[in-house]
């Protein structure tokens, strides 16, 4: 079941991975930024279990997040509206204040 | 080296006989090596023994034969950009076909006779206030199924750090110039999906048939970094 529905403001987490090794699918340039929910992908199994060759039981919920190019580079040179979409697993995402900004 | 081939003096299919004059430039050296372009399959490195190893082990027990993987990696080289072209001209001249792309990728696909197998794909339509373009900032995920073997470049590390950062700067760089009012919107391929842009028909195609219109339309431009043209 999907914590978050399409049109959500949701935050990336901030935190770098725990001890390595680690295997993350979250870039860095994402962390710690606030988008909107474009779509739920599905459940897929874990990428930073299976990595570990792990079976990445139970699966996770998977989002695409929508970002707003001018809040993730403050010197961004471009279009108002120019946007990131990225792939988001559940655990790395929190519900985010407010909700400015565009819906998806 | 890891081969040793040159330590057994191995003479490269010719002898040299240096009393005379031939395109060797190096005055006699028994010691001498030509320099050559070393070979891509002579070094057992520890993924390539992994997998030679796991490759036989599969084939023992049973699980697969040899002409299975063969078979497999002839499929692989198959796929082209030319099978994604067809889905394009397709959805350009059948507006119920691009309806049932865009909502299911897999079924619509297969209706043009290309199977994409477990891929999950989105497909992305440009339209005159959106141009998308995809990239996998963390490795290389690209949508083989359809479009086959991915460019270098969209493997660089160049293209992934900078079309997130800069799209439009990298866009100009491929001959793409996008208006400054329409919506330049990046996709970062980062886990499970797979990403398609499907390009707008370029004005005076009109009455052009659906396979002139398949051969307009180029790899780069179901990537993103161009528009079709005529």
């Amino acid at each position: 079941m999907a914590r978050f529905a399409v049109g959500d403001r949701v935050r990336v987490h901030k935190q770098f991975p725990p001890t390595p090794p680690s295997h993350i699918r979250t870039p860095y340039y994402v962390r710690g930024h606030a988008g909107v929910v474009e779509r739920i992908c599905g459940a897929f199994r874990n990428p930073e279990e299976l990595a570990f060759g792990r079976d990445g039981a139970p699966e996770i919920p998977l989002y695409r997040v929508r970002f707003r190019q001018k809040d993730l580079w403050s010197d961004y040179e471009g279009h108002e509206d120019d946007k990131i979409d990225i792939e988001i697993f559940e655990f790395w995402l929190d519900q985010a204040e407010g909700s400015e900004g565009e819906t998806a | 080296m890891s081969t040793g081939h040159d330590d057994q003096g191995h003479d490269h299919g010719h002898h040299h006989h240096h009393d005379h004059d031939h395109d060797h430039l190096h005055p006699y050296d028994p010691e001498h090596h030509h320099p050559h372009r070393a070979d891509q399959d002579d070094s057992m490195t520890y993924y390539r023994l992994m997998e030679e190893a796991v490759r036989e082990l599969m084939i023992d027990k049973g699980l697969v034969t040899a002409d299975d993987i063969r078979a497999e990696i002839e499929a692989m080289d198959a796929r082209s950009p030319a099978n994604g072209a067809l889905v394009v001209a397709r959805a350009w001249t059948d507006p119920e076909f691009k309806k049932r792309l865009i909502a299911s990728p897999k079924e619509a696909i297969a209706e043009v006779g290309h199977d994409i197998g477990p891929m999950k794909l989105i497909v992305l339509e440009n339209t005159p206030e959106v141009h998308n373009v995809v990239v996998c900032t963390l490795c290389s995920c690209y949508p083989r199924w359809i479009l086959g073997i991915p460019p270098d470049w969209y493997k660089s590390r160049s293209y992934r750090s900078r079309v997130v950062r800069e799209p439009r700067a990298v866009l100009r760089e491929f001959g793409t110039e996008i208006a400054d009012n329409r919506e330049v919107r990046v996709h970062d391929s980062t886990a499970d999906m797979r990403y398609f842009v499907l390009p707008m028909r370029p004005a005076g195609t009109d009455g052009m048939s659906e396979e002139a219109l398949a051969a307009l339309v180029h790899r780069d431009s179901m990537i993103g970094v161009t528009e079709v043209t005529v």
